[in-house]
């Protein structure tokens, strides 16, 4: 069906697979990329289900996520400032932007209750591959004690929005 | 007649008044990093609860039976009143991670 692997779970787990056995650990401006980056995928896709969802709940949904993310990377943006940390691209960053447009174009050609599945469906998956990453990558490997807490936060913001959302698509069912 | 009509209407504001519970308390439970503090509180019905939300994310107190259902913006505090006896629990809508008890006394 239409639910499936998405491509940038796909690049989360290559981050929490491969990059982790080589003992590639990210540093932290690379870390604090990552993080962004992912919160900046999922505003978008919000954004986009705030137009398309037709379901009430998936469509609150959408606009929690919004407020939420953004005002996770607020709070990011104001730490790196304070810590005078440049961001810094990397391979995991651009493979999850790569992947998430994919994603948003596919998710784009729905509509009606099969867009609403679909993207509470990626949302689930894509929450939950966040955490993993954030839980066995990203926290261990911060060294900065501020970005660190930052991310335990993160983590649990997370966790419950793949909560709401798992309550949200077993509504839709 | 008016004279016998205020003195009713007097007659029962002073009888609502001493309804009041006399030692209405006003209890604070604190949302800080997602995390609900205390988790466990007691309270009768009467107190006044002060939702004080320390993050810059909303949430909600929502009784999972439905006695209350309070949104607190970010770093702002909201009160509500309790008016039902009961042990409630209860959980924010937006993160339902965040859960918590409240034990309200006749």
């Amino acid at each position: 069906m239409f639910v499936r692997l998405s491509a940038a779970i796909a690049a989360l787990s290559l981050l929490t697979g491969s990059a982790l056995a080589q003992g590639a650990k990210p540093t932290d401006p690379q870390i604090a990329h990552i993080a962004y980056t992912a919160g900046v995928i999922d505003i978008t896709a919000a954004k986009q289900a705030i137009t398309k969802a037709s379901n009430k709940d998936v469509k609150a949904f959408a606009e929690d996520m919004v407020r939420d993310h953004e005002a996770v990377n607020k709070q990011a943006l104001d730490l790196v400032k304070k810590l005078k940390v440049t961001p810094e691209d990397n391979d995991t960053s651009k493979a999850l932007s790569k992947q998430a447009a994919d994603k948003l174009a596919e998710l784009g050609k729905l509509k009606g209750a099969d867009y609403d599945k679909a993207y509470v469906a990626n949302e689930v998956a894509y929450h939950k591959a966040v955490n993993g990453a954030l839980e066995t990558q990203l926290i261990p490997s911060a060294n900065n004690a501020e970005l660190k807490s930052l991310l335990q936060t993160g983590l649990k913001i997370f966790q419950g929005h793949q909560q709401h959302a798992e309550h949200v698509a077993a509504g839709l069912k | 007649m008016w004279p016998g009509r205020t003195l009713l209407l007097l007659t029962a504001l002073m009888l609502g008044a001493m309804a009041v519970p006399a030692h209405a308390a006003t209890i604070q439970i604190v949302m800080e990093n997602l995390v609900v503090s205390p988790a466990e509180a007691s309270a009768k019905v009467g107190d006044t609860i002060e939702w004080i939300n320390k993050d810059v994310f909303a949430h909600t107190a929502t009784a999972r039976n439905g006695d209350f259902d309070v949104t607190i913006a970010p770093k702002k505090t909201a009160t509500s009143v309790l008016k039902k006896a009961g042990t409630v629990e209860y959980y924010c809508r937006f993160h339902p991670n965040m859960k918590a008890v409240l034990t309200i006394a006749p």
